[in-house]
């Protein structure tokens, strides 16, 4: 019998695809559609997906929930909890379009709500956790009913299928944002399931990750100690858990937390013991302290978050990924072909170094118009 | 002539074409087996006195000596072995409890060799050690269990004391008395050359042997010999020993006889005298007197180096292995039941504790579960016997392991597991004069680093072949691990799956 995502661990190749307007202009989500389908071969069928930052600029002040339910039981049954826990401003399902080669959809659904500040103060945590955990709680206990997109102005949009199809399907050309990633993937075997599709969402945090990481189950029996529980058994899923614990949990910064998972070598940690020894010290503390997050094997990802995005490689560079721009919009993407697709004269094309972060952020200026 | 109820355990056999009577055996015997005999110009043995050293056979010059096991054989029966039925004439002989060293001997599962390691094809690549960075530093000491930060906003770098090693492999415990200064001096030097730690066992330290501190761990055991300020000052870190794999639940006995001048000094007591271990610690009786000598060894040295307390692989392990990390300890070190000893009573060696690997797995799963596993580092001992074992060891959760069997391998030792007799004709587990000059602690330092090294390498290809470049990420790593042939129960204790699962 063919097992679903997350009672069996699925290796997969992938295809990612990311841009940004540092100045906050809004990008149609055609573009990226456009951008992933360049790298077809790169997926085979198995799965795509995307994420969008400022797309519910209406509800921006809203977690949107978006929901694959497989029945209506189970949909009654999340809404009862959601009810019970938060104010739920608006709820439809979320608008697609038959294609012959989607099938086999789920119920899909969107909620825009605000936790009940009085389940807050109860749970004595504090928002974002407590709605981490009722997405968490949903997830594992309501069989049938997965959130898989869950921050403010954002949203994930994922299938089984080539991207491009996904995105047709979601009808994605209505969408506008200042920042999307994207995915195809190339699963071993069929998951067979939507929710294994990427990104892989918590909060406002996504991932989209071409690779396989040699480090996983060091990474997953650590992660969850805190509270983590890694259900999907995907890259993703952990990566993003490690990503949530030491950014907003921990509030380390994104290039602190590069430094932990692409760890720089030892014999490159010791060349900075005299010309820079704080941040050896700093290095050593954290290869130290947080060793099992160090992430080894394959990878290249992209992280989106409210308000940037950040690529990052393995530490031996051993997925392909390129960075390019044009004005004020930052392209990044496994191939460069994915990026001359939609921006044929950008310029300053270049691959970062296995461990060095790309961070990309609104600027003043794209702060004020999206956030 | 009194009757002889079993026959010798071992036969001497020398090829007369190929001896050429120069007698090395004979000298190099210190169980006195090979003599001359002028009459009939011949070399002669005694074969009962034959512990099977390999020592003459290696010493032949001309290869004539072989050693092998008496073919005499009792009526056969399962039940009633040959073993069993000879110890039962030697104690009906003697009235005393029969003692043995060195691992058991006995045919337990060896759960090492019912795991198979992972390896990349396709769609993950393996990484070659000989051209790309590959990592196998370890920390040992409790982690933070989160970012502090300063005043200022900087992150906070500062560590509770740690260990650092090179590599993940440390040398366990074995008490200067036990083993020669010899031995003691081997393993120190390797120890600082290889940037890892040897661990002095429960005998004190040699005067000689403080300029080695840096990479010593100071033992602190029941009998507290040759425990005072400068020797817990001179250590990196100090382990309080609570037991061992070969003999849970009891203390350790050296006889008079090892207890020579140099050992007398080092160990605090009168020549002579037998140094006997307590079974417990008498200031411990319970978790929470532990607690207490955890911090007063703290206390005394200042809150500048971790405490180890290692514990012998028993039943309800995890429990205990819990309460440990919630106890101050820095790093627990957990012996299992097939490890070594210099002396251990034979009845408790071979029936007393469980196998470090389920015991390993089944510690570290209930510090996660617990959440408590940044609190220690958890360190293996107990029969880790190559680098395979060493990277099982570190997948299923170990920091690092402790060997000891290896490194007496690498100083010459053929395991004729008769530590006990003080007679060790390689030099190793004695403490005469005469034998103990014959390991070269030049020598037998290089051969400790040479093996070192080569674990270190072949630890270095495994990962590689898994496309791990550094041992964190080894760590705990069990689902590179799958068991072959082995219950579903023994799979859920260990936490891993069945090979093509």
């Amino acid at each position: 019998m063919l097992l679903k995502e997350g009672e069996i661990r699925i290796p997969s190749g992938c295809a990612i695809s990311g841009l940004i307007s540092r100045d906050g202009n809004r990008i149609n989500g055609g573009e990226i559609v456009k951008s992933i389908s360049y790298m077809h071969d790169r997926s085979n069928g198995l799965g795509g997906g995307f994420a969008g930052y400022g797309i519910y600029p209406e509800y921006k002040d809203y977690y949107a929930f978006h929901v694959f339910y497989n029945t209506n039981e189970a949909r009654e049954r999340t809404e009862r909890f959601l009810d019970r826990h938060f104010d739920v401003i608006n709820l439809s399902r979320i608008p697609t379009k038959k294609i012959p080669a989607i099938k086999n959809e789920p119920l899909i659904w969107r909620y825009f709500v605000n936790p009940l500040p009085t389940k807050i103060a109860s749970s004595q945590l504090d928002e974002k956790e407590f709605v981490a955990k009722c997405v968490i709680r949903i997830n594992n206990d309501i069989d049938g009913a997965y959130i898989f997109s869950s921050g403010k102005n954002m949203g994930v949009f994922k299938a089984v299928g080539f991207p491009e199809d996904v995105g047709e399907f979601y009808r994605l050309d209505e969408y506008d944002g200042y920042a999307w990633t994207s995915h195809g993937r190339y699963p071993t075997n069929t998951p067979g399931w939507w929710g294994g599709a990427h990104p892989f969402a918590l909060l406002d945090y996504t991932i989209v990750h071409n690779g396989e990481i040699s480090s996983y189950d060091a990474n997953r029996r650590f992660i969850e100690m805190y509270g983590y529980k890694c259900t999907l058994l995907t890259d993703t899923e952990v990566i993003t858990y490690i990503f949530d614990w030491l950014n907003r949990k921990q509030e380390l910064s994104l290039e602190d937390i590069a430094s932990i998972i692409a760890a720089p070598f030892w014999s490159e940690i010791e060349g900075y013991e005299k010309s820079e020894p704080e941040k050896a010290a700093k290095l050593k503390y954290f290869r130290n302290s947080f060793s099992s997050l160090l992430i080894t094997g394959p990878f290249s990802i992209i992280l989106g978050y409210t308000g940037g995005i950040m690529a990052l490689n393995d530490r031996l560079k051993l997925r392909s990924m390129v960075v390019a721009e044009k004005k004020d919009v930052v392209y990044i993407a496994s191939e460069e072909c994915a990026i001359r697709a939609i921006c044929p004269d950008c310029g300053n094309v270049w691959s970062p170094r296995g461990g060095e972060p790309v961070i990309i952020n609104l600027s003043e200026e794209g702060k004020r118009k999206c956030l | 002539m009194p009757v002889n109820f079993f026959p010798a355990e071992f036969e001497v056999v020398r090829n007369a074409d190929k001896c050429i009577k120069c007698r090395a055996c004979e000298r190099q015997c210190s169980n006195e087996v090979h003599y001359y005999d002028a009459d009939y110009d011949k070399m002669l043995s005694k074969d009962s006195s034959c512990v099977d050293c390999q020592r003459c056979v290696c010493l032949c010059p001309t290869g004539a000596l072989k050693i092998r096991p008496n073919e005499n054989a009792f009526r056969k029966s399962a039940n009633y072995t040959q073993q069993l039925m000879i110890e039962n004439y030697r104690q009906a002989g003697t009235g005393a409890v029969l003692l043995s060293s060195m691992g058991t001997p006995k045919d337990y599962p060896i759960y090492w060799d019912k795991i198979l390691i992972n390896a990349s094809q396709v769609t993950n690549p393996s990484i070659d050690p000989l051209r790309e960075p590959m990592e196998t530093k370890v920390f040992l000491g409790k982690k933070p269990s989160g970012i502090k930060k300063n005043p200022d906003g900087s992150i906070n770098t500062e560590m509770t004391p740690y260990l650092e090693l090179n590599t993940p492999i440390m040398f366990s415990a074995m008490s200067y008395g036990s083993i020669s200064k010899n031995a003691h001096e081997s393993l120190a030097r390797a120890a600082t050359e290889l940037g890892t730690y040897y661990n002095t066992g429960e005998g004190g330290l040699h005067k000689d042997f403080y300029k080695y501190g840096p990479n010593t761990i100071v033992q602190v055991a029941s009998g507290r010999f040759g425990v005072f300020k400068d020797y817990l000052d001179a250590g990196a870190a100090i382990e309080i020993k609570m037991g061992q794999g070969a003999k849970p639940g009891i203390g350790g006995h050296l006889p008079g006889a090892k207890i020579r001048e140099d050992v007398s000094k080092t160990r605090m007591i009168p020549m002579g005298t037998d140094a006997i271990s307590p079974a417990p610690h008498h200031d411990i009786y319970s978790i929470e007197d532990l607690r207490q000598l955890i911090f007063s060894l703290k206390e005394a040295s200042e809150y500048k180096k971790p405490v180890i307390v290692k514990i012998a692989a028993v039943h309800n392990v995890a429990a205990i292995a819990s309460g440990i990390a919630r106890s101050g300890a820095d790093i627990i070190a957990i012996d299992g039941f097939r490890g070594g000893t210099g002396a251990a009573p034979t009845r408790i060696r071979d029936n007393v504790g469980i196998p470090i690997e389920l015991a390993l797995a089944a510690v570290d799963q209930r510090l996660r579960d617990e959440g408590i596993r940044n609190e220690v580092s958890i360190v293996a001992a107990g029969s880790v016997r190559s680098a395979s074992d060493c990277v099982k060891a570190i997948a299923l959760g170990a920091d690092a392991v402790y060997i000891a069997t290896p490194t007496l391998l690498a100083m010459g030792c053929h395991l004729c597991r008769s530590c006990h007799a003080g007679k060790c004709n390689w030099g190793i587990a004695t403490q005469r004069p005469d034998l103990v000059k014959r390991l070269n602690p030049d020598v037998g330092a290089q051969r400790l680093v040479n093996l070192v090294h080569a674990w270190d390498h072949e630890i270095k290809e495994i990962m590689g072949g898994m496309g791990i470049n550094s041992v964190e990420s080894l760590r705990g790593n069990r689902l590179m691990l799958r068991g072959i042939g082995l219950s579903q129960k023994e799979l859920d204790i260990l936490g891993i799956l069945h090979a093509g699962e």
